[in-house]
């Protein structure tokens, strides 16, 4: 199975890795069981997602989805950053293998819920 | 550096097989059916192979039958055994750490109406013998117990398990495959074994069924009734010659081979699991095939692992589920009891004749930073894996 130079790049690059202490809304999704879990951390501002990070436990295609997701979110708007979807970011890794698409790449299922989740508390 | 220690699933060719093969690719291209000189000299060569594999195994040279795979031959010796002796009853038994290939054949076994009994292995993956022994009963045909399975490098009691089998008068296969090249095996209490050329330095593309005299199998590829029709179709004159100088290889420097990777894989065990937190071994830590090291490291996933480590030119595989065709995590380290998430994380390093002390330093001194690399990443706290 091989994949793109892009899911490589940020595999062993991953962008915004990491954990916001105070963040105003955190989505995780997967479990151990499956081996993937991904969690984003998000601060906002104006509406708009200020910053970003996130933790991975899963495999190559799971790291690099998550990096990716952070770097398309990072700067837009709320409503924007909503409809990102997975295939968003499988396109812009250059495509994904057809088995990583439902189990690795959940990532933008993660940004979503620590999007509503900062919603969800600003209520 | 490159360093290659993923022999369990694929091996060079030594260069000394390479060059007892070369011959029959161009310039003794005879077909061993033939009756003429060409066809008399491929049928020597390939009768001499034949011999050289027997006498790895103790066994008789007609008692080889040459196939394109150790799969194939898992296939022919559970699967053909099993139909060939059906009067007898409807149950086999399998070990539950068998390689994929001999699962599955019990599968299809089961869809013809076969009852197949999975022998339990315990944490350590050693096949449980009173288990064994209660599954086993008059209506068995066959049983198989690995001798010893490639992932884990756990060794089977074998003859044990193969007493067993012939107290209740069922058959016995074993699955010789990674064991063959490594440790010895007798044939004396078995009736079939499966073994891999290419597991013997040997080329890929070429397996060998021991059949003890006096058994037959009912043959799954039919044609011109070559192998005394048990496997028909042209033999594949290079690669058999191949195996039989890779045997032949084998028995000569297994003993000492096997004693220098013992203590590369101990080093390679106790360098690793003492530097880095939270590793531990899979498998026996004695009962163990010299070349194999299997370590799994909580909190992170194999493939990462992999991918990582290729990248320092280190190359291993893993019973991550991410790096099967399934989306399962090992079948093996499932069986031995081992939780989705611990299975996830574990590396396997199954070193060979090219690997050397300076391979097993470099490794044991990239891996503390790999480790700590994707842990960082990781958001798994040590509750999440209770």
């Amino acid at each position: 199975m091989m994949y793109s130079e892009k899911v490589l790049d940020h595999f062993r690059n991953p962008r915004n890795v990491g954990e916001i202490e105070d963040a105003d809304g955190v989505g995780s999704v997967g479990n151990p069981v499956c081996g993937d879990v991904m969690s984003i951390y998000i601060k906002v501002k104006d509406d708009k997602i200020e910053d970003i990070k996130f933790k991975t436990f899963g495999c190559g295609a799971a790291i690099a989805t998550t990096s990716m997701t952070t770097e398309l979110a990072k700067g837009k708007t709320l409503d924007e950053a909503m409809t990102i979807t997975r295939q968003d970011v499988a396109d812009e890794l250059g495509g994904l293998p057809p088995v990583k698409m439902h189990c690795s790449n959940l990532a933008a299922d993660a940004l979503h819920e620590a999007i509503e989740n900062y919603r969800g508390k600003k209520k | 550096m490159k360093v290659y220690m993923d022999h369990g699933a694929g091996k060079p060719v030594d260069p000394r097989v390479l060059e007892a093969m070369t011959p029959y690719f161009t310039e003794h291209y005879g077909n061993p059916a033939s009756f003429h000189g060409e066809g008399f000299d491929a049928l020597k060569a390939v009768n001499r192979a034949r011999g050289q594999v027997a006498s790895l195994i103790g066994a008789e040279a007609s008692e080889i039958v040459f196939t394109a795979s150790a799969t194939e031959a898992n296939n022919l010796g559970i699967g053909g055994a099993t139909r060939r002796y059906k009067k007898k009853g409807n149950r086999i038994v399998l070990s539950a750490i068998e390689h994929i290939s001999s699962l599955n054949v019990g599968k299809e076994l089961y869809r013809e109406g076969f009852e197949i009994k999975y022998a339990p292995v315990d944490i350590e993956g050693v096949v449980d013998l009173g288990e064994l022994e209660s599954l086993v009963n008059d209506k068995t045909v066959l049983v198989s117990v690995l001798a010893a399975n490639g992932e884990i490098g756990t060794i089977q009691p074998m003859e044990e398990a193969a007493e067993i089998a012939h107290r209740s008068d069922a058959l016995f296969h074993t699955d010789a495959t990674a064991a063959a090249d490594q440790i010895d095996i007798e044939t004396k209490n078995v009736d079939f074994m499966t073994l891999s050329s290419n597991d013997l330095y040997g080329p890929k593309g070429v397996g060998a069924l021991y059949i003890k005299k006096g058994l037959r199998v009912k043959p799954q590829i039919l044609g011109g009734g070559q192998e005394r029709g048990i496997r028909s179709g042209s033999e594949n004159v290079p690669g058999i010659v191949g195996m039989g100088a890779a045997a032949e290889l084998a028995s000569v420097e297994m003993d000492a081979e096997g004693k220098r990777l013992s203590l590369l894989r101990d080093t390679l065990i106790k360098g690793v699991t003492e530097s880095i937190k939270e590793s531990y071994l899979n498998g026996h830590p004695t009962l163990r095939l010299p070349n194999n090291a299997n370590i799994r490291f909580s909190y992170i996933e194999g493939e990462a692992l992999i991918l990582s480590l290729d990248q320092l030119g280190v190359k291993v595989s893993s019973g991550s589920a991410c790096t099967a065709k399934t989306l399962e995590p090992s079948h093996v380290l499932r069986a031995m009891g081992l939780k989705h998430e611990e299975a996830h994380g574990s590396l396997v390093y199954t070193l060979g004749k090219i690997n050397n002390k300076e391979h097993i330093e470099y490794v044991i001194q990239q891996m503390p930073e790999v480790v700590g690399r994707l842990r960082a990443m990781s958001p798994l706290t040590p509750e999440e894996l209770r």
